[in-house]
């Protein structure tokens, strides 16, 4: 790999520091490692995924969590950097040693929280972290971008291809700064060739983590809209975190849909939960949603209907063929899994 | 909380309700073969499917749906309609392009192409079509055409279904053509490219299909344009019919449809539009003469 020799060298001359105030090296300073095996720096470690991602790759290389909420059961040999990546201390991580792949988790979803601070952690933040990436060659980033990027549409291919449009904002607002970060990690891609950009566009995540589709179909009665019932993919996290793996194999680059075990109608995964379900007719639907939006009885905002109203699935032909992803969750387990109790 | 108690009662009702809904299917499901007999249960375990782990194909096509679907359209076909088929022999196993003529206000002539694909020709298949966009937006609707194998109309779920080597049905008339009124009839409107540049793309046979029938089974004599833009439809006949008693159902014509032999063609599929006219002219022209040669040898519209 040409990018090796470069990740030797532990110390960018970076703008006229005094050698003095180098971090005091706690640890030993990880020897030049042959690409593949260097450190990863994994932001958001601390969420279901981050976690997951950490335990999967720990034992093999060493592995720094980047995330301001605590890690209370993080493996003994993990470095758990309790910080808001929008800090400057994040600089001194990328300072100390050399960092072979960052693998960015760290995006904030909680619909709750205020526009500002989701652009200014999700948007802000990850300028920051891309600026740390350039300015210290960083050879792999590997970013967790999403399906929804696309949006649900009417006249939405069955399956939409990595060259589709990002038209996921059109509809539902708060979703633009994941367009934007899948958009400024794009633009990296093609400004630092040097470093090996992976962006990966997983379907709807499920399994033990918290986030919209977990949630809607751990609901005890499962609300779907009358006369409506499209295909949709769901993943496992397991999954997603083996397409990680894949993707921070040295060599890989490029925007990769990342889909689970085959499509199903809406309605199996009902089926499949066993749980009953109340079909609503959609302008009810979504009228009750807003007024429970507005009286935060809902975690689920209105616009995001329009996922179990139209398509959004995503075609993973280049995931399979390029970086050699294979889901391994069967689609009943994958649909379980969020019963399960979470870890 | 009244909600939960609700839910709870609901939970309690579901399995009975599935109990019920189960026996009801399989009623309806030993009703329909004494009516179509054994051979439409044989041909249906004939069809090709590309069926995932849950019983439905990556577009939503659930075979059980698509049978009772073409058990109803069955009834049309040889009842209502009395369809002809003529040159079954003509289409081939494996991919293919079925180009049609489009007309009758509704789709009727879709569902019994789509009959003959799968009563009368060898080996029986399902009938795959491309569908409005905006029909995705109608609840019911939406949902029907998923279950029936009608995937929305944008190229790349074409070129997909045609590697899937299935039967895709195109009308290149596009909604211009199904509303044609009365004058216009057996007039072929322009044809759009796209079919011949995804024949050329995906190496897949073209079956010129003529529908003779269709026309007048809603007699119209014009387009409301301005109540069809308001209601965001393409089109609006004004169908005087309707105003009838049993005027909302078509007329009993006698449905003729002809499968010309297989064209195929070679080229580059991004050629100028002019080249690829050129082809898609030598299509449109088949499909005229077919219907000029079958409207010739109907000797009345009705029998």
């Amino acid at each position: 790999m040409s990018n090796a020799p470069r990740s030797q060298s532990k110390h960018p001359p970076a703008s006229g520091r005094p050698p003095g105030s180098v971090p005091p090296a706690s640890m030993p300073r990880a020897p030049a490692l042959p690409r593949g095996e260097g450190t990863i720096l994994v932001t958001g470690a601390c969420g279901r995924l981050g976690k997951h991602v950490v335990r999967v790759h720990h034992r093999e290389r060493r592995v720094i969590g980047v995330d301001r909420r605590p890690f209370p059961d993080k493996p003994k040999d993990v470095v758990h950097e309790q910080l808001d990546i929008r800090r400057k201390k994040l600089k001194d991580l990328f300072r100390a040693e050399p960092i072979e792949a960052v693998v960015h988790l760290g995006v904030m979803h909680d619909p709750r929280a205020s526009q500002a601070e989701h652009h200014s952690w999700n948007v802000a933040g990850f300028q920051k972290l891309l600026e740390y990436v350039a300015q210290f060659q960083v050879p792999k980033l590997v970013v967790l971008s999403s399906a929804n990027v696309y949006g649900p549409q009417p006249d939405n291919a069955q399956f939409l291809n990595e060259d589709a449009p990002l038209l996921g904002g059109a509809r539902f607002s708060e979703i633009r700064d994941l367009i934007e970060v899948d958009m400024l990690a794009q633009g990296f891609f093609w400004k630092h060739p040097s470093t090996e950009t992976v962006i990966l566009r997983p379907v709807h995540i499920v399994g033990a983590v918290h986030n919209a589709a977990s949630n809607f179909m751990r609901l005890p009665t499962i609300p779907t809209l009358l006369g409506f019932d499209p295909m949709v993919q769901v993943i496992h996290e397991s999954d997603v975190v083996r397409a990680i793996g894949r993707a921070l194999v040295p060599g890989r680059r490029g925007i990769y849909n990342v889909a689970g075990a085959e499509p199903l109608p809406l309605s199996h995964i009902v089926k499949i939960l066993g749980k009953p379900s109340i079909p609503i007719p959609y302008t009810f639907g979504k009228a009750l949603l807003k007024r429970l939006w507005a009286f935060r009885l809902t975690t689920f905002p209105a616009p995001e209907l329009d996922h179990i109203r139209y398509v959004c699935m995503v075609d993973d032909a280049r995931a399979r063929e390029e970086l050699g992803y294979v889901p391994a969750m069967p689609i009943e387990e994958t649909v379980r899994s969020v019963e399960l109790e979470s870890w | 909380m009244r909600l939960s108690s609700v839910a709870g009662r609901l939970r309690s009702v579901a399995p009975l309700a599935r109990r019920l809904i189960d026996s009801a299917v399989s009623g309806v499901d030993d009703w329909m073969t004494g009516k179509l007999g054994e051979e439409f249960n044989e041909r249906l375990a004939r069809v090709p499917l590309n069926l995932t782990a849950t019983g439905v194909d990556e577009f939503g096509l659930d075979p059980q749906w698509t049978k009772w679907a073409l058990a109803s359209v069955a009834f049309l076909h040889r009842k209502y309609f009395r369809t002809e088929i003529f040159g079954k022999e003509h289409v081939p196993a494996g991919r293919i392009l079925l180009i049609s003529n489009h007309s009758g206000q509704v789709p009727i002539d879709a569902a019994l192409i789509g009959a003959s694909l799968f009563m009368d020709v060898e080996p029986p298949r399902f009938t795959r079509a491309m569908v409005e966009k905006w029909t995705q937006t109608l609840p019911f609707v939406s949902l029907l055409f998923a279950r029936v194998g009608q995937v929305v109309g944008v190229p790349e779920n074409a070129k997909r279904l045609l590697e899937n080597d299935e039967a895709l049905l195109v009308f290149p008339e596009g909604a211009r053509g199904i509303s044609k009124s009365f004058d216009k009839r057996y007039q072929l409107v322009d044809f759009g490219l796209g079919f011949m540049r995804l024949a050329l793309e995906t190496g897949t046979p073209i079956v010129p299909v003529a529908v003779i029938g269709g026309e007048e089974q809603y007699i119209s004599v014009g387009n409301f344009e301005s109540l069809a833009k308001l209601l965001r439809m393409p089109n609006m006949p004004i169908l005087p019919q309707l105003l009838l008693p049993f005027g909302a159902l078509p007329l009993p014509t006698r449905y003729r449809i002809y499968f010309g032999e297989p064209m195929r063609f070679e080229g580059d599929p991004d050629d100028d539009d002019a080249i690829i006219e050129e082809k898609v002219f030598a299509v449109k022209a088949t499909i005229q003469s077919m219907i000029n040669r079958g409207l010739k040898a109907r000797k009345s519209v009705f029998f």
